[in-house]
């Protein structure tokens, strides 16, 4: 038997602990329970291990990943503030092509309004010259154009066409010194002549020192340069100072206040009339017309807007009265006699019955008709 | 010569070529394969494939040349892996016990440092692992349990492949006797 066991230890031991094991099983799967002691081992002996590994590789993870995104930060950044550049640049691309739209859809609705023949330029280049205020437009012979056409903008006179070639155009401003041109003042309708100065600012020259210009008001073009149409805004008075016989009016020009890259070259020039003063040309804000007068509700109370303001208008009223009662004629003949009562003169026939006074605050009743 | 020059099978058992761990590398490294098992596939379900503890089994039993000393060494990592596995305690306990007997069996007989027979025997092992683990969960718990021999195959293979590395990264931590 011993020599059994040693000559066969090893399949013995195997057999063993096969068997033990499949005790255990039996044990397991029969009694449906559990060897919770040796889960238990297991468990404990693994998970801290886990645990442990887990800490590291998450907190060297962490470490890596801030590492290399702070070996990438830089290029990053500077990546960034590329990409801020050219999305600057097609911002302000976009922002001036918006601008553009804008300026030529004010430009197409204005030449859809004017009566002038106008046509559409760009201004594509500006003279040489210290003093001199030229500027060149894409508009030449071909398309019309001709020395000594007007160019305006919506906004006011621009200049006017000083020498023509094929496909461009050379443009005298308003501001050059050698400039001129007649200009009306819109309030007191006097005549006087623009000139530019070589500078910002224009004067309207040949006005009297007796003549009222206001610093706010505006000047408009004559017509008697024969250049420009009657009637287009030219500049507003920015300052009026008397001079030695004339006036020295400082004028805005109102052509370039919103830029000058397209104007309009006006082919055949139309005269207009000169708006009234409480009109505003170009004011760039939009104001409400004025509103309608009041109309009372009820059609029996006159609508009339009473006139008679004051004692002395109630008295020639009243004298007017009494002399279209004995048929008097303002100018001719003898005076009325004024102590008559006009309304004990024998009744004028009418159109309308007026309303008795003191019947406008009565209530509106229907009256009966009186049979005949 | 080379390690192919040596004779495959060996005329005699070569029991004195065996080689020494010290106990606590042994506990570590089956400690880590069994972790490997249940804590890599977490990132990756392709490491699932892999079944360190038994290749750690057959190395270990491979180096020791002792059929009791690979069968006790199948049979802690097998029971091991029960505890963390939902099945009852026991099937991987026999299977790597049969396992660790065999290859240390084996060891006696072939010149085990030879990375082609090791690579043979572990497919041969892996095979012989899941074959009897399917046998011991059909016939002993009465589940139906589907053995996929072309996957096993495959796995098979993949595991011989990653066994050679192993066991050569394991070889740098024994001791020779």
């Amino acid at each position: 038997m011993e020599v059994f066991f040693s000559r066969y230890r090893n399949v013995t031991v195997l057999l063993l602990v096969l068997f033990a094991q499949l005790l255990l099983l039996a044990w397991q799967v029969r009694g449906k329970q559990e060897v919770r002691l040796i889960r238990v081992w297991a468990v404990t002996a693994i998970t801290p291990i886990a645990q442990v590994i887990e800490t590291v590789r998450s907190q060297s993870a962490g470490f890596v990943q801030d590492y290399l995104m702070l070996m990438h930060a830089k290029d990053e950044n500077r990546q960034l503030r590329e990409e801020i550049g050219k999305l600057k640049l097609e911002n302000q691309f976009l922002r001036s092509e918006l601008q553009m739209a804008d300026r030529v859809r004010a430009l197409a609705a204005f030449q859809a309004r004017t009566p002038s023949k106008t046509l559409a330029a760009r201004i594509i280049a500006t003279g040489t010259g210290a003093n001199s205020k030229l500027a060149y437009i894409d508009r030449g012979a071909t398309s019309g154009v001709m020395r000594g056409m007007a160019v305006i903008t919506p906004d006011g006179i621009v200049g006017r066409v000083l020498a023509v070639f094929p496909f461009s155009s050379q443009v005298l401003l308003i501001t050059d010194p050698t400039f001129a041109a007649g200009v009306i003042s819109q309030k007191g309708r006097i005549q006087g002549t623009l000139k530019g100065q070589g500078h910002a600012t224009c004067i309207v020259d040949y006005i009297p020192n007796e003549e009222k210009v206001e610093v706010g008001e505006w000047f408009y073009t004559s017509g008697t340069d024969r250049v420009f149409p009657k009637g287009l805004p030219a500049g507003v008075v920015k300052a009026v100072r008397p001079g030695r016989t004339f006036q020295e009016i400082l004028v805005s020009p109102s052509g370039f206040q919103n830029g000058l890259e397209e104007v309009l070259v006006v082919l055949e020039g139309v005269h207009q009339q000169i708006p009234d003063a409480t009109q505003q040309p170009q004011s760039g804000m939009y104001i409400l017309p004025p509103p309608p007068a009041e109309t009372h509700p009820s059609p029996a109370v006159s609508t009339e807007v009473p006139r008679l303001a004051t004692d002395a208008d109630r008295l020639k009223e009243r004298y007017r009265a009494i002399g279209e009662a004995q048929g008097h004629r303002f100018g001719s003949g003898p005076p009325p006699d004024f102590l008559r009562n006009p309304a004990a003169a024998p009744p004028r026939p009418q159109t309308s019955p007026a309303p008795e006074p003191g019947s406008a605050g009565k209530p509106l009743s229907p009256q009966p008709t009186p049979n005949p | 010569m080379n390690e192919f020059g040596e004779p495959v099978l060996g005329r005699r058992p070569r029991k004195g070529r065996s080689t020494r761990y010290q106990p606590l590398v042994m506990l570590l490294v089956c400690l880590g394969a069994v972790l490997f098992q249940v804590y890599v596939p977490l990132f990756s379900q392709y490491f699932a494939y892999l079944e360190l503890p038994l290749l750690v089994t057959v190395y270990f039993a491979l180096t020791k040349r002792n059929p009791i000393a690979g069968l006790f060494i199948g049979c802690a990592v097998g029971l091991l892996q029960d505890s963390l596995a939902a099945h009852p305690i026991g099937l991987f306990g026999m299977v790597k016990t049969l396992i660790g007997y065999f290859a240390a069996s084996v060891s006696m007989r072939f010149d085990v440092d030879n990375p082609i027979l090791r690579a043979i025997l572990a497919f041969f092992f892996f095979t012989f692992h899941q074959a009897f683990l399917w046998l011991l969960t059909s016939a002993l718990l009465g589940q139906a349990a589907i053995l996929d021999l072309p996957q096993m195959f495959l796995l098979a293979g993949l595991n011989a492949a990653v066994a050679l590395p192993l066991f050569a990264v394991l070889d740098k931590m024994k001791e020779r006797a």
